[in-house]
């Protein structure tokens, strides 16, 4: 951890406490903005599905009562922001005596294995294609059948994943189309259990790493593009280092640092799109869960998996933000001279 | 030696001109053009159709149900796309739905590059703390995950029409512009012609205007072709979980139905096949674009060929 100085951290770590501030907060105060509060809208939901409801009145107000929304508005929101540290939600709207916590943990990880194997292996991937796009010594035949690897990036990861359901799962039968894993299957550490939880995510995994990784490679052939006219790659090239080295040594190490903080940009949208995709296979993660939730108006699972999602996703830049200067080593130089 | 001589002037006489050819008109990026074309396309697709289709068609109980696409077996031509489980005709829907969608996406990302404008020029040229606190706020929001708070929010709010839709997708569509106009703003600052005006005591908002503006305009229409397709891309998945306004037939809500209604285990393909592949139209052509305003804001991503 040569470059990782106490400034830079408190810089992160900050950061990664406003992002979540900015986060939670527009989630308290938009729905608050526009007049409306939870209790009202079941209750709306509720006349909606069945008609009529009998002393709607009496039960908003009840509701209101127990939740503490008659409170000022101010006093609702330290107490919301005092649920988003404590991590603790109350009950389920819809199973009551369940905490929505208890809803939502059995389902994390599932979406933590789904969401860093899809984002590392598309990043991995999408660098790599890219790279060899942009770099002036890949052989040609290469650089022609690369560009069809972009061909679903501007497809949304749900609607890839609805055209895999269709054609592997309904059509061909080879894989499972939609869950986590089979009820055939026990779950616990045991071989046909693992393997058929793989079985499960290949098309999840599919679906994301297929669509996100033409983004990452037309942004690293960019960046390799501009590696290759600088002049000390210029002069790896006239030394007669080997291609290999010049390649990762001298292109993909100076060039992927722009990449690298793409990525940690990039990283909420693909936590949003991911939400999708597991709606669309019933993945058992928090997104389908998010998903029953909407179904239901239970309105504090949801509020639990959003802001859970906020602070993984914060997290997981704050992660990225601390491993940069590993890698890059103009901020080991930054170091070296403060101190 | 003569013969060489010769041979290659001929060829720095001929290689500048066939150069100086791109750099003439390098708003002739043919993948700008071709994304262009595609997106004029669907937007006709959205206006001429009412004129040449009933699109009281898209509502619920219009139409025999279930009814296949004209060409297949059952299919009758009066629903060329055939109709699904509500009673509605799938071409009148994609009629509809179409300039809907473009319609959202198109107002977030305008309020979105207008705030991005804004804020991004304020923090590149004033500099100094605003820049600061603006920088670090939009970092912070850029990695937010959008589509959990838009869910979050849109689970309260009942959306009443594509309007709200747009105003909330807006929440999220500025920072991206932001940051790329700041980083604009801080290099053309140093650039001659600013300084120029700067010491002519031009005011600061004509600067920004007159001077800058023009000379970022390939960055921005990218940002915007960029920021719609991402506008549209939330919209549709709101949509299609059955948060989107429910009134108004849109292609997300398409999906939500078809989906709802278990069309893809019925084998009922011209239900959720049409709005996928029009939705896959509109972002192809936006990506096109964008890629396309990318190359000609930045003429280094053309490929070396083009460059040495």
């Amino acid at each position: 951890m040569a470059g990782l100085t106490r400034g830079y951290l408190i810089q992160r770590i900050l950061m990664w406490i406003l992002t979540i501030w900015i986060g939670v907060t527009l989630t308290f105060a938009i729905p608050r903005l526009g007049g409306s509060d939870p209790t009202t809208a079941m209750v709306l939901a509720m006349m909606n599905l069945r008609g009529y409801v009998e002393n709607a009145n009496q039960i908003i107000e009840s509701y209101k009562q127990s939740f503490g929304l008659n409170d000022p508005v101010y006093i609702q929101y330290i107490r919301y922001l005092g649920h988003v540290v404590r991590f603790d939600y109350g009950f389920s709207f819809a199973r009551f005596p369940t905490a929505a916590w208890d809803i939502v943990t059995p389902a994390l990880p599932w979406t933590l294995g789904l969401l860093s194997v899809a984002s590392v292996l598309s990043f991995i991937i999408g660098v790599t294609i890219g790279s060899l796009m942009g770099w002036r010594r890949t052989p040609r035949w290469l650089q022609t059948i690369l560009p069809t690897s972009l061909t679903f990036t501007s497809i949304p990861y749900f609607m890839f994943g609805i055209f895999l359901i269709s054609i592997i799962a309904f059509k061909l039968h080879w894989l499972p189309a939609t869950g986590g894993y089979s009820m055939s299957v026990n779950p616990g550490w045991n071989l046909p259990f693992i393997k058929d939880v793989l079985l499960h995510a290949i098309m999840p995994l599919l679906s994301i790493v297929l669509t996100s990784m033409g983004g990452w490679a037309l942004g690293m052939r960019g960046l390799m593009i501009g590696v290759n006219n600088e002049d000390y790659f210029l002069l790896a090239q006239a030394k007669g280092l080997s291609p290999a080295r010049i390649f990762f040594r001298y292109g993909i190490r100076n060039a992927i640092l722009p990449a690298l903080t793409a990525f940690a940009l990039g990283l909420g949208a693909l936590v949003g799109g991911s939400t999708l995709v597991e709606w669309i296979f019933a993945y058992p993660g928090t997104g389908y869960t998010l998903y029953r939730s909407i179904q239901d108006q239970d309105y504090t699972v949801i509020q639990t998996i959003t802001n859970l999602m906020i602070v993984i996703t914060a997290t997981g830049v704050l992660i990225l933000d601390l491993l940069y200067p590993l890698v890059d080593p103009r901020i080991t130089y930054k170091r070296s001279v403060s101190s | 030696m003569a013969a060489v001589a010769s041979n290659s002037s001929a060829q720095l006489t001929q290689t500048p001109a066939r150069r100086t050819g791109v750099r003439d008109m390098p708003w002739l990026n043919a993948k700008f053009v071709a994304g262009s074309i595609v997106i004029l396309l669907t937007l006709l697709f959205g206006l001429l159709g009412p004129l040449f289709w009933n699109t009281d068609l898209a509502y619920t109980a219009s139409s025999p149900l279930n009814l296949p696409p004209a060409w297949v077996e059952g299919g009758s031509p009066d629903h060329p796309l055939g109709t699904e489980s509500n009673g509605r005709d799938m071409l009148a829907q994609l009629i509809v739905g179409i300039p809907a969608s473009l319609k959202v996406g198109v107002v977030a990302a305008s309020i979105g590059m207008a705030v991005g404008i804004l804020l991004g020029s304020t923090a590149g040229y004033v500099g100094g703390w605003p820049d600061h606190i603006i920088r670090t706020i939009t970092d912070s929001v850029i990695t937010i995950p959008s589509l959990m708070v838009l869910i979050a929010i849109a689970a309260y709010v009942s959306m009443p029409d594509t309007t709200a839709m747009a105003l909330i997708l807006a929440l999220f569509a500025w920072p991206g512009p932001t940051r790329l106009i700041r980083s604009q703003v801080l290099t053309l600052r140093e650039r001659g012609y600013v300084r120029m005006a700067l010491l002519s005591n031009v005011p600061t908002l004509e600067i920004m205007l007159v001077e800058m503006v023009p000379n970022m305009l390939p960055w921005l229409a990218a940002s915007l072709t960029g920021g719609i397709s991402g506008a549209i891309l939330g919209e549709t998945g709101l949509e299609a979980l059955g948060l989107g306004p429910t009134r108004v037939p849109s292609l997300g809500m398409i999906i939500n139905y078809a989906l709802n209604s278990t069309a893809l285990v019925r084998g009922m393909v011209w239900w959720w096949l049409p709005p996928i592949i029009a939705l896959v139209v509109i972002f192809t052509g936006f990506f096109l674009m964008t890629i396309g305003l990318d190359e000609i804001a930045n003429p280094r991503l053309r490929g070396y060929s083009n460059v040495k």
